[in-house]
C-alpha cells in the first residue's frame, strides 16, 4: 500500500510546528542508536514491491515493507540481498537500509550501500524527492541515495528504494577449523589474500568457519585444501547474523562492534571477542568503560560502535573529529533544517 | 598591479615559482580535459606538491574570494576540469606518490595524482590489483576516479569506484582536513565518502586515497559471440544474467563500430554480424570453465551465428584490442566525434539502439555504439565534422539520446560525469526540489561556492531558461514515469 500522501502530510505538519518525529518501520532495531523523543511516523503500512525484474538485477520497494518478504520474493527467482543484512525482529527493508548494517558477506559481495541504486525519500520539509536511479552506473548529480543508507533516518523517510540484487550461488558449505585465539587474524589475512570462493569467514574460539559460495565441484576442490571439516548445514552464518551464538547471548557484559584494518591485532581491552569479515568487523563483549574503547579504535585507525547495553542518552557513535562533525551538521541542515527527522538517534547536536 | 599579479605573487609565498604557470604557452595544455569540444586557457596554473601547500591555497582562495578548479590527469570527459576565466587551475599532478602497500591488510594509500594503473601495478607481485578499469587507466589519476566515480569494463562484477575505496583524506576549502571511511570497511556518521565519490570536484579536495586491493583472479575465459541483430544480441546478455551468471565483463558493438574496427586491426571479428559481445569469466579455474560453458549455452540458444572462446592469451588480447581500438578506429573514418555516456534498463538496450538510429537519421549523422552491456551503460559515438559547423547539431542529437535514456528509466550519464557538457541534461533528468538539496548540499560542504563552481549542478535559473524544467504543482518533468 502507498502511504507516501499521508506520510509527507505527517512530515510537513511537523516541520510546520516545528516537532520532532521518531520513524519506526519494524520496530526490530530499536535497541540500535540514541534514543529519539518524539511523535511516531509509523513506515510499516507503506509497503510492497513496486517493480522487479530478475533479469535486471534491480528490485524497487517501499520502505515499509518487510524485509523477510523482500528476501522470500527474491528467493521464488533464485536471486538475494548481496549484503545478508541482519533482521533482529520483523525488520523492514527501509529500516535495514537506514541502519546501514551487512551481515557475514559484506566483504566479499559488499555493503548495503554499496547496493542501493536509488531512493524516493521524505527530506524534513516534507518534500519527496527522488536521487540514484534504477541503473547499474548513475553519476548524476551528488550520490545522495547511498549517503541515507546508514543515516539512521536523520536525513530522510526512505519511501522507495532500489536496490541491486545478486543471484543465489548454486551451492553454499560451511566448514570449521580449531584454530588458537592469536593465530585466527594471520589464517583469516591469509585467506583473504587468495582468489578462493570465499562469502564468510569468521573467528568464534576456537574455531575459524569458512563459508564457500558456488559450483558443487568448486566447493569440493576448494574445501578439500583447506583442511577443515563440513558442518552440516549453514546455520552458523544465521545464528551469527542475528546475533544468536553463545557468544552474543551469554553473559551481561555490553556488546561493541569494532570496525579497522582487518589483519591490525584486537586492542588491550578486557573481555571477549568474535571476528567477523575476515576481521574487518569485530565484536566484543566487555564492560570497559566506552571511552576507553572509543579511544583504541580510533588509535587503531577504525571506529567503535556500542551495540547493546547502552543506556538511551549515552554516546553509542564513535565520536566525530569537530571539522567532520561540522560536516555533519551542515547536511543534516541541508535535508531536515528543523532537526525533526529521528534528532539525537545518531549523534547528540543531530 | 592586477588581481592577477597579486594572486602570483601570494602564490609566491607558497610554492616556489616554477610551480606557477601563467606564460600563455604554459597555460595552454590545460585549457581543457579529455572532451575538447570545451576549451578556456586558464587565468593562471598552480602544481602544490604537498598537502601542507595546497592547504595554504586553499585558505589564499577563501580569503581572496577567488574560485578554483582542481585537476587531476585530465582525461575526464565531461569537461570537469574546465578553467575558469578568472580563478585557479590547481593541478595535483604532482601528487604521485603511493604512500603505503599493505599486502596482508590489501589495501593501498595513495596521493590522488597516481594513475589507476600504477596502483596494480605496484600490487601484482603481492598477487593484488585495484579492480575499476577505466579505458583511460593508463593515464587518468585515482583522484579524478573518485572526482567522477569513475566505472570500466569490469564494474559489471567488481563495482565502481566507490566500492573499491575504503578511505579518504580530504581538504575542506577551510583548509580543514578530514578523513572520510576508515581502516576497516566502512567509516562513522553518514556515508560521506559516497558522497564525495562522483562529486566532481565541487565538495572538498582529495589529497589521498585508499583503495582495496583483491587477490587477481585464478583464471580467466572471454568468449566472443556474433549476432545477426542488436535485438539477439542485447536478449543473450539479459539471459546470462537471468542464467545466475555476473561475468567480470560483458561488452557491445554494433556494425558501424564492428567495421571500423576491422578496416583499422583486423581483429578478426565477422563483418556480417549485427552485433558483438565480448564476455569475459574470472575467478577459480573449475568456476571459470562452467560458467564459460554456460554463457555459450545461452549465446547460442539466442541465435550467435559464431561463439569463440579465447584459446590462449593472445587471441584474448585480440578479442580485447578491437573493443578497446573502438574509439580510435571511429576516429579514422569521421574528422571528429562525440562521445555520449547515459545508462538504461539492460531490458531497453535494443529498443533504445533502435531509438537511437532514428535520431540519428533525422539529423542525417552517423552514430557507432560500442558500450557496457553488461551494466546497461551506452556510449553512442555520433561522427561528425567540426569544420563543416556541424558540432551545434551533435549536441542537440547529443541531447536526444540523454533524453531517451531517461524517458525508458535510465540516467544521463552513466560514469562520465556532468562537468558542462551535461548541465542542460540535468534539467531533464530532476526536478526543482532535487536541484534545490543538490545545491544545499554543495553549500554544506563550500558555503562560498568557490570549488569547481558552474559544473556538475545547474542552476533553477538555467532550467527555467531552457524550458526543460516544466514544474507544476511541484511535479516533476515526465510525472508519468517511476524514475528515481
Amino acid at each position: 500500500m502507498d502511504l507516501t500522501e499521508a506520510l509527507q502530510e505527517q512530515v510537513s505538519t511537523a516541520y510546520r510546528r516545528g516537532r520532532p518525529l521518531r520513524i519506526v518501520g519494524g520496530g526490530s532495531k530499536a535497541f540500535y542508536g540514541r534514543a529519539v523523543e518524539g511523535e511516531v511516523l509509523a513506515l510499516g503500512g507503506h509497503r510492497g514491491i513496486v517493480a522487479y525484474q530478475p533479469s535486471e538485477l534491480v528490485v524497487t520497494v517501499r520502505g515499509g515493507t518487510p524485509l523477510a518478504e523482500l528476501e522470500q520474493v527474491l528467493a521464488a527467482e533464485g536471486q538475494m540481498l548481496g549484503f545478508e543484512p541482519p533482521h533482529f525482529g520483523p525488520a523492514t527493508v527501509g529500516g535495514a537500509v537506514a541502519a546501514g548494517l551487512s551481515g557475514p558477506r559484506r566483504p566479499f559481495a559488499g555493503a548495503v550501500r554499496d547496493f542501493v541504486l536509488g531512493v524516493k525519500l521524505l527530506t524534513g520539509r516534507g518534500e519527496v524527492l527522488s536521487f540514484g536511479g534504477q541503473v547499474m552506473k548513475n553519476v548524476a548529480g551528488f550520490d545522495l541515495a547511498r549517503v541515507l543508507a546508514g543515516s539512521l533516518g536523520t536525513l530522510g523517510v526512505i519511501l522507495e528504494v532500489s536496490l541491486k540484487v545478486l543471484p543465489r550461488p548454486p551451492l553454499e558449505v560451511t566448514l570449521r577449523r580449531r584454530l588458537p585465539p592469536a593465530q585466527a587474524l594471520g589464517a583469516m589475512a591469509e585467506l583473504m589474500g587468495r582468489d578462493l570462493p570465499l562469502s564468510g569467514l569468521a573467528y568464534d574460539a576456537p574455531f575459524l568457519y569458512l563459508r564457500l559460495s558456488g559450483l558443487p565441484e568448486v566447493i569440493e576442490e576448494t574445501a578439500s585444501g583447506l583442511g577443515a571439516e563440513y558442518l552440516p548445514d549453514n546455520r552458523f552464518w544465521l545464528d551469527l547474523r542475528e546475533q544468536r551464538l553463545a557468544f552474543f547471548t551469554a553473559g551481561e557484559e555490553s556488546l561493541w562492534r569494532l570496525a579497522w584494518a582487518p589483519a591490525a591485532p584486537n586492542p588491550d581491552l578486557p573481555g571477549r571477542w568474535l571476528l567477523d569479515w575476515g576481521g574487518a568487523q569485530r565484536w566484543l563483549r566487555t564492560t570497559a568503560e566506552p571511552d576507553a574503547i572509543f579511544q583504541a579504535a580510533a588509535q587503531a585507525g577504525g571506529h567503535a560502535t556500542w551495540f547493546r547495553g547502552h543506556g538511551p542518552a549515552d554516546p553509542v557513535f564513535q565520536p566525530l573529529p569537530p571539522p567532520l562533525f561540522k560536516l555533519h551538521k551542515a547536511l543534516k541542515e541541508a535535508f531536515d533544517p528543523k532537526r525533526i527527522l529521528n534528532p539525537g538517534r545518531m549523534y547528540e547536536d543531530l | 598591479m592586477t588581481r592577477r599579479d597579486a594572486v602570483i605573487r601570494r602564490l609566491q609565498a607558497i610554492v616556489p615559482d616554477e610551480a606557477i604557470l601563467r606564460q600563455p604557452e604554459e597555460l595552454k595544455p590545460y585549457e581543457c580535459d579529455g572532451l575538447t569540444a570545451y576549451r578556456r586557457v586558464p587565468w593562471l596554473v598552480v602544481l602544490p606538491e604537498h598537502e601542507a601547500q595546497l592547504v595554504r591555497i586553499l585558505k589564499l582562495c577563501r580569503d581572496e574570494k577567488l574560485p578554483l578548479v582542481v585537476r587531476g590527469a585530465g582525461t575526464g570527459l565531461s569537461g570537469g576540469a574546465l578553467p575558469l576565466e578568472e580563478g585557479l587551475l590547481v593541478s595535483l599532478a604532482r601528487f604521485d606518490r603511493i604512500l603505503e602497500l599493505d599486502p596482508v591488510g590489501r589495501t593501498a594509500r595513495v596521493q590522488p595524482g597516481v594513475r589507476n594503473l600504477a596502483i596494480s601495478e605496484a600490487a601484482c607481485p603481492h598477487g593484488l590489483y585495484y579492480a575499476p578499469d577505466p579505458s583511460s587507466q593508463i593515464a587518468c589519476s585515482i583522484g579524478g576516479n573518485v572526482a567522477e566515480n569513475a566505472g570500466g569494463i569490469h564494474c559489471l562484477k567488481y563495482g565502481l569506484t566507490v566500492h573499491n575505496v575504503i578511505g579518504l583524506r580530504c581538504l575542506t576549502l577551510d583548509g580543514e582536513a578530514v578523513t572520510l571511511g576508515s581502516a576497516g570497511l566502512d567509516g562513522p556518521g553518514y556515508d560521506l565518502l559516497a558522497l564525495v565519490h562522483g562529486s566532481e570536484g565541487l565538495l572538498a579536495v582529495v589529497t589521498e586515497v585508499t583503495v582495496r586491493l583483491l587477490p587477481l583472479p585464478g583464471c580467466t575465459r572471454t568468449l566472443l559471440a556474433a549476432f545477426p541483430t542488436v535485438a539477439a544480441a542485447a536478449d543473450a546478455v539479459a539471459a546470462v544474467i537471468e542464467a545466475g551468471l555476473i561475468p567480470a565483463a560483458m561488452e557491445m558493438m554494433d556494425r558501424p563500430a564492428i567495421l571500423a574496427v576491422e578496416d583499422y586491426l583486423q581483429a578478426g571479428y565477422p563483418r556480417e554480424a549485427a552485433a558483438l559481445v565480448i564476455c569475459e569469466l574470472d575467478g577459480p579455474e573449475a568456476q571459470v570453465e562452467a560458467e564459460a560453458a554456460a554463457a555459450r549455452c545461452q549465446f547460442e540458444r539466442l541465435g550467435a551465428f559464431r561463439v569463440q572462446v579465447a584459446r590462449d592469451e593472445a587471441e584474448r588480447q585480440r578479442f580485447w584490442q578491437g573493443r578497446k581500438s573502438a574509439f580510435p578506429a571511429i576516429g579514422r573514418i569521421t574528422p571528429d566525434y562525440y562521445c555520449m555516456d547515459g545508462t538504461i534498463p539492460r531490458h531497453r538496450v535494443a529498443e533504445v539502439l533502435a531509438g537511437i538510429a532514428r535520431l540519428a537519421d533525422k539529423y542525417g549523422l552517423r552514430v557507432a555504439n560500442v558500450f557496457h552491456a553488461g551494466d546497461g551503460n551506452l556510449h553512442p559515438l555520433i561522427m561528425y565534422d567540426a569544420a563543416a559547423g556541424e558540432l551545434e547539431k551533435v549536441e542537440q542529437l547529443g541531447r536526444e539520446i540523454l533524453d531517451l535514456c531517461v524517458r525508458v528509466g535510465g540516467t544521463i550519464t552513466g560514469e562520465h560525469g556532468v562537468g558542462v557538457e551535461k548541465l542542460d541534461s540535468m534539467c531533464r533528468q530532476f526536478g526543482a526540489g532535487e536541484l534545490r538539496l543538490f545545491h544545499a548540499v554543495k553549500r554544506a560542504f563550500d558555503p562560498t561556492g568557490l570549488l569547481n563552481p558552474g559544473k556538475a549542478v545547474p542552476t533553477l535559473a538555467r532550467c527555467a531558461e531552457l524550458g526543460g524544467m516544466h514544474v507544476h504543482r511541484g511535479r516533476l518533468p515526465h510525472p508519468e514515469l517511476a524514475r528515481f
